[in-house]
This record gives structure tokens, C-alpha cells and sequence, in this order.
């Protein structure tokens, strides 16, 4: 395959859709599919048929705003339609060429005018089981370009220049990361792709690996380049049964077409990718213990150092980024890593992709610019929390991470802001809770998941996890004293400070930002055995009240 | 296991082939694959309790499996879980004495933005309320 070919491959994918006077795109992403957009596909396709209109029918990836669902957008026009049933399917090619259909036509002005789309630029746009439609829309050229015109270390350049950072959580700058891997020794070396997205409450990665696969595959192939690497695996939670299938797809259709195998595009680069299936462990996005998983072992961490970077997969260096991350190398070799500096804010650059939910009026998956203010991502894009209610916290980061209140949406969204106000980016999960959310029940319930992940390897997070458990769930069930919150605060430190990994670290998140922000919550319980949210069901014995 | 190279590293791929055909792992199986893929024994078998999606036990006929993810969590899927073990008479992770339902919680099926989310032998519903589990739950029952 040659740049030439593949610009011909472009052409005729052109050519073929020109012939169409319009194109239909259904969005058959996990929400809309359990809405019935699989009916309204073939229901549309019937209708298309029928009318003798040119109309190319498509399947695509994620539109973004789910709770609108089923969502069909039809183009030139570029119109937007929601909760689409199959019945409507008629009206819709009906319409074609003529008025749109009022009643059903989505007004979400403000919800798209504020997003930036760079990782989701394809995702309601191509079919994901059609390469040539990634193709049509400059896919592969910045591997072919790569491999013919750059050396491994004017691609680090490139993404050192870029400013991006690991989309994981971690925040770790990626050029650095590809360097260090580039300058470690040995002839074999592994690419792996973190596709556990474990943190419950975030769907980015399985939006994206469904939705486009072969951007996560161009991402893969160009760090292998990069780094001296042949191999390459993607972890993908076995959970994700859609994404594995795409992902299988995906590599087939690029070996066919010659993108991925040995001698790509006459060069002596040689890559290939092997999917690996996660069994339901949200430990295994550390990645120490994500190679443990891979190598078919049980996936408990190690300690660091030895970094995967140096030492990974059987010993040799491997690295480990996640889907996004992936998904966003191609446009930035594309376009210059100075375009991609110049968005987001002072040290976290680019764009992110959240999965907006909970009690929020529009969720679904958005794409923003970095540095932009939380409020704009809840009130303006989101549209505020359901009527009648108040907003109370939005958690990001998932159990890693931490709730922030109303106070808190004048930050930016960044790295180091949210850090700095406790808690984390995280992988993108960003959710919504009003009046009623008991906050200290919130901490509970991400302690019992943390509890219940753990792998049992250090005791700090085997037993500090259970035992915060059982504090919190004597604060909740209105049995808790002060001396348990004092208990609950030391362990916390206890646990953050000696965990041997990420997870355990990062446990006491949940509760330490609650504490600091809602403390007269966990006062309420203890005190005056008074859930406000109406959440935790106190059954306080008589002698206690006595 | 041949598609693999019978690698011992595809330990958990293969053991997720064995899942998918027999709906659950019994000892046979696991002796079997550890054997082939000359893997000790307590490896294979602590793999397969390590990782939350391996089953020992042969499921129901239906299976129902409640999202417990943050975001489902949020909307209330904790009184759906009470109300599924009320109505059932089993705790989450058990079968129904007649072997018709198993009752499981998954961590997040990615579907957030619908939440609550059900999986009714896998189909994805979502917005899900007590009456609307409930009716299918009954539907199940009557088969």
C-alpha cells in the first residue's frame, strides 16, 4: 500500500457517494442500539428503497448526546433528528430534498457549539466496519506519511511538540513516555493498548474503539514505529463484546489492505496487533498488572521500577497507552504538533473526551476543549441538572476520584486543577449528582467497589479498603461515632500513603474529598442521625438516641 | 487453543472460549485447559476465580443482569437489586431453586447515559423502573 493507492481508495469511496444526492447516518452506538435503532435502520433502508431517492443508509459510531437517542443525522443538510422510532422512518426519506421534519429535528445548539471534535472527528460519520470510509476521511495518511518521510525520532518530536498527555488518568506526558521506550535496549519491543476502561460510569474508550477502530489501530502502528516496536496487543474488557468485534473487524480489513503485516508500504517496518480480552478486573488498568493479565496470569501489580517502559511483557520494553491516547496521534502527525498545542489551556493541551451522566439533562458523550470551565461543561453542554432539583457534586475520575461541589465549577478543566482541588481527570467519566445523592453513601459505595477490586496483594488495600467499609457503613446505617470519622480519616492516610499501587493510592479519593467538601453530611449521620438525602436508611437503636 | 499457538499466555482467552460454549467453568474444563496449555493447575485455577467474569457455577435459564456502575448507581439500581432479590428469594450471584434465573450485577456495561441499565440475557434496556423488571421477571417465571 502506497500513499497513491491510498488516495485512489479515497477517491472511489468519493466517487461512490457522490452518486447519492443524500446520506442518512444512524447512530447504532450502545444507547440508541438499546432504543431500537436497529429497526429504525431497516426501517429506514425499506423507506429508502421505496421512494426511489438516492439515499445512501449508514451505520455509524457515537453521535453524542445519548438521551436524545435514537439519533439519525441526515446529510448535506446536516439535520439533526432525535428519539427517532421506526414509524418515523418514512417521514424522514419523505422529507429528503424537501422541509425537515419539525417535531422530530434535534435543537441542541448549544450543546455542540461549545465541543471541539479532534478523537470523535469520525464517529457518526463512517461506518466502523468499512475501512475505506476511514479512509474517505484522511485515515492511514499519517501512517504511510510517517513510515515514508519521518524518522521514529521526528514522529517523538512531533508528539513531545504536541504537549499531549496519557489519557489514562495518570496525566504522564506521552512524548516522554515514547522516548523513554525508543531508548530502551533490545530488539523486541510491544506497543500494548489499555482498552480496560474499568472506572464504571465512563463509556469514552468503548465509544471510541466501536465507533472508529482503525484510528486506535493508525495510533498503535505509528508509536510501534516510534518506538522499534512489532507487536502490538490491545486489552479490551471482555464487557465490551461490540468493541471486541469491530476491533477484529478492524485488523482484518487492515491486513487485507495491506496496513498492517510485514514490509508496510515497501519499508522493512513490520507490525501486527493481537486483541486480548480482559475477565472483569478493574485492577488490570494498572499497568503493571494489565501485562500480568496479558501473559495470562492473574492480574496483580508489581512494584515500580522497574517501569513497563523498561521491563514490560516478558520482560522486554513495552508501551502502554491508552485508547485515547492512541486516537489522537493521527491528526496530531497530520496536522503539526503546534495545532495541537494551541488548543486546551496552560499545561493540559488538546482536547478531551468525557462521558457526561447521571442526574444531568443531556448525557451522553461530549468532546471539549481543555480549560474549559466545568460549568460550561454541566450547565451549557450538559444542560443543568433535572428540573426541580439542585446540583450538588460532579464526579470525575471515577473510584480513583472525587466529588466536587457547586463551589468548585468555576475551575478549569485541567489536570493540575483538578488535582489541586482533589481530584483527578481520571479516564473521563464525569458524573452528575443532585439533592438526591447522599454524599457519604456516594463514598461508601466507591469504597465497597475499591474493596471489592482489590487484588489483595498489600494489605494497605486489602484490609484498609474493608475497614473503611465498615466505618462508613456504620456512618451510614446512623450506628457512627466521631471517634469512627477521626478512625476513618487516619486509615484513609494509611492507605493512600502505603497501597502498592495506583488503585489502593487512590482509594481513600472518594471519601477524602467528600470529608473536605461535605463534611456536615457525615456530621448529620453521626450527630443527628439525619440522612438529608433521604438516601441511608438509619436504624439507630433506642439505647443510642436514649 | 490451536488458533493460539497453544500459548500458555492465552490462558485467558481460552478459558473465555470454554466460558462462552458451556455458559460456565466446571473442574473438568479447567483441568483440561491447564493440561493442554501446560499451565499448572493453581495458576488456571487462580485465574479463574481472580477474574470476576469467570463463572463456577452453570447459570439459569435467563439470566438478569442488574448495572452497578457509579452512574447507574446514581439513579437508583441499588433498590433494583433489593427488589430483584425480594422478588427472586435468591441473593445476587445465585440461581432460582427451579434453575430459570440467575440474578448477576455487572461493573459498568458502558451504557451510562440510559442508566439504570438492566441486561436481560444480554439485551440492553435501559431507564429501567422496579415494574417494568418486575413484569419480565414474571414473564420468566410463567414460561
Amino acid at each position: 500500500m502506497t500513499i497513491e493507492e491510498l488516495e485512489q481508495i479515497a477517491k472511489s469511496v468519493h466517487q461512490e457517494n457522490e452518486k447519492y444526492d443524500f446520506e442518512v447516518n444512524v447512530c447504532m452506538d450502545l444507547a440508541c442500539n438499546s432504543q431500537g435503532a436497529g429497526l429504525l435502520h431497516s426501517a429506514l433502508v425499506k423507506a429508502a428503497e421505496a421512494s426511489g431517492k438516492k439515499v445512501l443508509v449508514r451505520k455509524t459510531g457515537c453521535m453524542g448526546p445519548c438521551s436524545s437517542g435514537p439519533l439519525v443525522r441526515v446529510d448535506p443538510e446536516k439535520t439533526l433528528y432525535h428519539h427517532v422510532k421506526d414509524a418515523n422512518a418514512e417521514t424522514i426519506v419523505n422529507s429528503l430534498g424537501e422541509a425537515p421534519v419539525a417535531a422530530l429535528q434535534c435543537d441542541l445548539n448549544e450543546h455542540f457549539d461549545k465541543q471541539v471534535r479532534v478523537v470523535l472527528e469520525n464517529a457518526g460519520h463512517i461506518d466502523p466496519e468499512k475501512i475505506d470510509d476511514y479512509i474517505a476521511r484522511d485515515g492511514y495518511k499519517a501512517l504511510l506519511t510517517v513510515l515514508t518521510e519521518m524518522t521514529p525520532n521526528g514522529v517523538i518530536h512531533r508528539i513531545t511538540e504536541s504537549g499531549l498527555r496519557g489519557r489514562g488518568g495518570g496525566g504522564y506526558p506521552t512524548g516522554l513516555k515514547w522516548s523513554t521506550v525508543a531508548k530502551a535496549g533490545g530488539d523486541t519491543k510491544y506497543v500494548v493498548c489499555n482498552g480496560d476502561e474499568g472506572d464504571p460510569g465512563a463509556f469514552m474508550d468503548r465509544s471510541v474503539m466501536e465507533g472508529d477502530p482503525h484510528r486506535v489501530i493508525e495510533g498503535m502502528a505509528i508509536a510501534a514505529y516510534a518506538v522499534g516496536a512489532s507487536k502490538g496487543f490491545i486489552y479490551v474488557r471482555a464487557e465490551y463484546p461490540v468493541a471486541v468485534a469491530r476491533l477484529t473487524t478492524a485488523l482484518r480489513e487492515a491486513r487485507r489492505r495491506g496496513l498492517l503485516g510485514t514490509n508496510l508500504c515497501g519499508t522493512t517496518f513490520n507490525f501486527d496487533v493481537e486483541i486480548r480480552l480482559g475477565a472483569g478486573a478493574f485492577v488490570c488498568g494498572e499497568e503493571t498488572a494489565l501485562i500480568a493479565s496479558i501473559e495470562g496470569r492473574r492480574g496483580t501489580p508489581k512494584p515500580r521500577p522497574p517501569y513497563p517502559a523498561v521491563s514490560g511483557l516478558w520482560g522486554r520494553p513495552t508501551l502502554i497507552n491508552n485508547v485515547e491516547t492512541y486516537a489522537n496521534i493521527a491528526p496530531i502527525v497530520r496536522n503539526g504538533g503546534k495545532w495541537f498545542f494551541n488548543m486546551g489551556s496552560e499545561r493540559s493541551k488538546g482536547t478531551k473526551v468525557f462521558a457526561l451522566t447521571g442526574r444531568i439533562n443531556h448525557t451522553g458523550l461530549i468532546e471539549v476543549p481543555l480549560g474549559i470551565k466545568l460549568w460550561e461543561i454541566i450547565d451549557v453542554i450538559g444542560g443543568g441538572v433535572p428540573a426541580g432539583h439542585t446540583f450538588k457534586a460532579v464526579q470525575t475520575g471515577g473510584p480513583s476520584g472525587g466529588c466536587l461541589p457547586a463551589e468548585m465549577l468555576p475551575i478549569g478543566v485541567s489536570y493540575d486543577a483538578l488535582m489541586a482541588a482533589g481530584s483527578i481527570m481520571g479516564s473521563g467519566g464525569m458524573i452528575v449528582m443532585d439533592d438526591t445523592s447522599c454524599m457519604v453513601n456516594v463514598a461508601r459505595f466507591f469504597v465497597e467497589f475499591c474493596m471489592t477490586e482489590s487484588c489483595g496483594k498489600c494489605i494497605p488495600c486489602r484490609a484498609g479498603t474493608a475497614q473503611m467499609y465498615t466505618l462508613l457503613t456504620r456512618i451510614c446505617t446512623g450506628v457512627g461515632t466521631m471517634d469512627d470519622l477521626r478512625l476513618l480519616e487516619d486509615l484513609c492516610s494509611t492507605v493512600k500513603e502505603a497501597s502498592l499501587c495506583g488503585l489502593g493510592q487512590t482509594a481513600p479519593n472518594p471519601v477524602l474529598s467528600t470529608l473536605k467538601y461535605f463534611r456536615n453530611e457525615y456530621i448529620d449521620h453521626i450527630v443527628h442521625k439525619k440522612c438529608t438525602a433521604g438516601v441511608c436508611n438509619m436504624q439507630v437503636p433506642a439505647e443510642v438516641l436514649a | 487453543m490451536r488458533k493460539n499457538g497453544f500459548a500458555r499466555s492465552a490462558l485467558i482467552e481460552t478459558l473465555h472460549t470454554v466460558q462462552s460454549s458451556f455458559g460456565f467453568l466446571d473442574d473438568d474444563a479447567i483441568k483440561f485447559v491447564a493440561e493442554s496449555l501446560r499451565v499448572p493447575l493453581s495458576q488456571a485455577y487462580g485465574v479463574v476465580t481472580f477474574y470476576h467474569y469467570f463463572s463456577l457455577k452453570p447459570p439459569g435459564k435467563h439470566t438478569m443482569t442488574i448495572c452497578a456502575g457509579t452512574a447507574c448507581y446514581i439513579k437508583g439500581t441499588d433498590k433494583l437489586i433489593a427488589d430483584a432479590e425480594k422478588h427472586l428469594g435468591i441473593q445476587v450471584g445465585q440461581t432460582t431453586k427451579n434453575g430459570q434465573t440467575s440474578l448477576m450485577t455487572a461493573r459498568c456495561v458502558g451504557a451510562c447515559s440510559r442508566a439504570p441499565v438492566v441486561l436481560f440475557d444480554g439485551e440492553v434496556a435501559g431507564e429501567v423502573n422496579r415494574e417494568q423488571m418486575l413484569a419480565q421477571l414474571e414473564r420468566w417465571t410463567v414460561e
